[in-house]
């Protein structure tokens, strides 16, 4: 994009300062909070640390079954908001015009949910998903519980995707005759790529990064879960656990927020891997 | 445009999809309001802004401070977030090499995913002594900003750069065309052009900081007082349920499902004036 | 009916996850997440020596294990302190003791200070730590929030509501108060001793100061000396039958001796 725009003018240097002063200052902070976290943390990554239990109430040992709990929570709440995220945003961006109630109401809902402080979700997931649902301490009502948390920040990430696409693509596919279904399906989707990454990148990130919401519905338990309806520690509550609980716990919270971030990279990397190399091509842009 | 009846199916489905997702918020509010009934019959509602302080123990519930506290730091982060997060996206489009550009575009989404418990800590660790050192105590409405500043911003910047992105490209090849400087360009052409999914970024960014717990939790002090300035201590909503939360019974538990139902009555104010702001011209 | 279905289409979307449930027996406590770390260590030592049972600790609180004991959601109570009038429906087996012990940074000239000090500092009659022989700026005074028994026990001992003391901070858990106090010359605060026996002799800048003459170490925890101290409870709502016999019987026994000291607790004594 920088080449499309010409030169600057003479009273360009202001707004060009700034950016460069927002992108420096915000560089400075982030990379004193990773320094910091790959410091304290890197003397405590191993393969042991990644494939052992925890020991000594986490102080020693490692974070494999936390690990698996987390990804197992993770996948529930992808496998429930991604449809659901997906079939909203598509209703909200194609299907019901600007001014219709019902599409008001559903955004101004989600924006509502948006807002909901994470313990609240945490309330309200041990009262309805594991109380009245009857699902109890488990990775089954951490992940719905996350999928509710996340669902508002993937519907309009997406919905976003799907307004940028141009009319111009949905009045070629009515002209040649396509159904609304294969429009959507074959075209809009993958046009739409960059937006639902976004979403998903955001949703992805709040989700690994809960805490409160998790500590009443997956619960505590640091044992390798066997089934979803077990109960497992989510890595966020693990280094909760461990910096404020646990005397001494310190090295391994650290160790367990880096591979935290390494994560993320990886979660990150493959999705916008998937949006460069596999939806986007269906799609040569105009 | 046909209707088959794949698309009737289609439509159907959908419209299940969106309903069931509008359907969380109603049955969190129920929860809620179920929940802070036994606090609305015996101390009413009145009492929870009107009370000399918030003192359980004493029966004693006024919320006043602890919303001020709440509408400060989430006001002061989104004034300092959404024109950093901003120019930041406008940096990675047309400001920077596509090298850079990406490079830093990974930071903001690596940023996105940090627990709330880590910025806590690190803002325990690192920022609350800081603070202290230039006027005590150290943890203050200041730290909280900024911390509520760090955690928001990716979610504005990756929403902007999204929004800056589906720009289309022949708008900025007009503009150049005639001869716009590059922020005349990005201030009349596309600025305006993004302005909903600016606007959605916003409305994301602010939920964020309303509803985050657990690092302001850590270094905002917790100390139930309307601030007078930014380096006194204060207690935001979230953190008081978080914080008595476990330790309450009875009434007690019930006014902090009232705080709940108060953070979502803000929420709700604040949507339906961003709304009446947009009057509909952001979805144009 | 309709909850049927739901679980029903839950259960189809489990058959995915699940595998077959072996013939075990499980124990759920819930409570303070001051114990939790213990329980949870017991926990897996008694599933060593007892295999097929499960062991599974949840936090949320004293108050909330309390209330799980009381209307049977979980098996067994967790409670970081004595059980108050209005319990006196459940029955308490103490398995460990905390002592709670005075904090302050460890650069901090001032090492000793008298019950009436205390009480100045706390309630703001006292606000320069000149005043008592230290340097002289402004004292940071850390608290609890409001429902820890930590925060009562204080409050207990030192003859004080909590509507008079005035705080510049208030902490939730331990290390917060340690990380506090850490980080700032000039705050005191009150945390676990424990705790904070442990970060101050692995370099963390806190140093435990003495209440009423007693140095404050949970060896003079253990034998009585020191006069601040909790009990960490196990909380039942009927005589334990079973599982919960079993654990709690191992909890007190000189076998989990070990496992409570490791955790910094103080051991009962037998």
């Amino acid at each position: 994009m920088a080449e499309v725009l010409s030169r600057p003018a003479k009273s360009d240097w202001v707004p060009t300062l700034l950016v460069w002063m927002a992108v420096i200052l915000v560089t400075t902070v982030f990379v004193w909070l990773i320094s910091d976290i790959v410091r304290h943390g890197l003397t405590q990554l191993s393969w042991e640390f990644l494939t052992t239990a925890p020991q000594d109430a986490g102080r020693a040992g490692g974070i494999a079954p936390i690990l698996v709990s987390t990804l197992l929570i993770l996948g529930v709440c992808m496998a429930v908001s991604i449809p659901l995220g997906i079939g909203t945003a598509l209703l909200l961006a194609e299907f019901t015009s600007v001014e219709s109630i019902f599409g008001r109401l559903v955004r101004r809902s989600l924006d509502v949910l948006a807002g909901t402080p994470s313990i609240v979700f945490g309330l309200f997931g041990l009262a309805f998903f594991s109380k009245t649902l009857g699902l109890g301490f488990s990775i089954l009502s951490g992940g719905l519980t996350l999928a509710c948390m996340v669902l508002p920040i993937l519907i309009r990430a997406t919905e976003e995707g799907f307004r940028a696409v141009p009319p111009d693509y949905r009045l070629s596919a009515a002209a040649l005759g396509l159904s609304r279904t294969t429009t959507i399906l074959h075209l809009l989707l993958p046009a739409a790529a960059p937006g639902l990454i976004v979403g998903l990148v955001l949703g992805i990130g709040r989700a690994l990064a809960e805490t409160a919401a998790l500590i009443f519905t997956s619960g505590y338990v640091d044992r390798m879960p066997e089934s979803l309806l077990d109960s497992g520690r989510a890595l966020s509550i693990h280094i909760f656990d461990l910096s404020m609980n646990v005397a001494g716990g310190d090295a391994n919270a650290y160790g367990s927020a880096l591979v935290l971030l390494v994560l993320l990279i990886v979660i990150n990397g493959t999705a916008v891997w998937l949006s460069e190399h596999w939806l986007h091509r269906k799609i040569i842009p105009l | 445009m046909s209707r088959s009846r794949t698309d009737i199916v289609l439509v159907w489905s959908l419209r299940g999809c969106a309903a069931l997702a509008g359907a969380i918020v109603l049955l969190i509010v129920v929860f809620l309001v179920l929940e802070s009934l036994p606090a609305l019959q015996h101390v009413g509602l009145a009492r929870f802004f009107t009370d000399a302080s918030w003192q359980p123990s004493e029966g004693l519930y006024n919320l006043t401070p602890m919303l001020w506290g709440t509408l400060f730091a989430m006001a002061g982060a989104v004034l300092v977030a959404t024109p950093l997060g901003v120019l930041s996206a406008m940096f990675c489009h047309y400001y920077a090499a596509p090298v850079v550009a990406r490079f830093y575009r990974r930071l903001i989404e690596l940023l996105a995913g940090i627990p709330s418990v880590v910025y806590g800590l690190w803002g325990l660790v690192v920022l609350v002594p800081l603070i202290g050192s230039l006027h005590p105590p150290g943890p203050s409405l200041l730290a909280g900003i900024a911390i509520l500043t760090i955690m928001i911003l990716p979610t504005i910047a990756l929403m902007a750069d999204a929004a800056l992105a589906n720009v289309p490209a022949h708008y900025l090849r007009g503009a150049s065309a005639l001869g716009l400087s590059r922020w005349a360009t990005i201030r009349g052409v596309v600025f305006p052009a993004a302005k909903s999914g600016l606007f959605t970024g916003v409305i994301l960014e602010t939920g964020r900081a309303i509803g985050e717990t657990m690092a302001v939790l850590m270094v905002c002090g917790n100390v139930v007082q309307t601030p007078a300035n930014v380096f006194e201590p204060i207690r935001t909503l979230t953190a008081n349920i978080a914080l008595e939360m476990a330790y309450a019974l009875g009434d007690h538990r019930a006014a902090l499902f009232v705080s709940g139902l108060v953070l979502m009555a803000v929420i709700v104010v604040l949507v339906a004036g961003a709304e009446r702001i947009s009057k509909g011209r952001v979805y144009g | 009916m309709k909850r049927l279905w739901i679980r029903l289409a839950f259960t189809l979307f489990l058959l995915a996850g699940c595998s077959e449930d072996s013939a075990q027996d499980k124990l759920v406590l819930t409570g303070s997440s001051t114990i939790a770390p213990l329980v949870s260590e017991i926990g897996k030592r008694f599933e060593a020596l007892h295999p097929d049972v499960r062991v599974d600790v949840q936090t949320g609180g004293s108050s909330r294990g309390i209330a799980d004991a009381r209307q049977g959601l979980a098996d067994i109570g967790m409670a970081s302190r004595a059980l108050k009038e209005s319990e006196g429906d459940l029955l308490a087996f103490t398995i460990a003791r905390d002592g709670v012990g005075l904090i302050v940074h460890k650069d901090n000239p001032v090492i000793e200070l008298s019950d009436a000090q205390v009480v100045a500092i706390y309630t703001g009659k006292i606000v320069n730590w000149k005043d008592m022989g230290g340097n002289d700026a402004p004292i940071t005074v850390v608290n609890k929030a409001e429902g820890r028994s930590t925060l009562e026990l204080f409050l207990d001992y030192f003859k004080l509501k909590n509507t008079v003391v005035k705080a510049q901070v208030i902490i939730g858990d331990n290390e917060q108060g340690i990380k506090t106090v850490a980080g700032n010359p000039n705050t005191i605060g009150y945390v676990s001793i424990g705790t904070a026996e442990y970060d101050a002799s692995h370099g963390v800048a806190v140093k435990l100061l003495p209440v009423d003459g007693v140095a404050a170490s949970t060896e003079n925890v253990r034998n009585g000396s020191f006069p601040l101290s909790r009990p960490l409870n196990l909380v039942t709502k009927t005589e334990p039958q079973g599982l919960a016999k079993d654990f709690i019987a191992f909890a007190r026994s000189t076998a989990a001796e070990a496992i409570v000291k490791k955790q910094y607790f103080v051991p009962i004594t037998h």
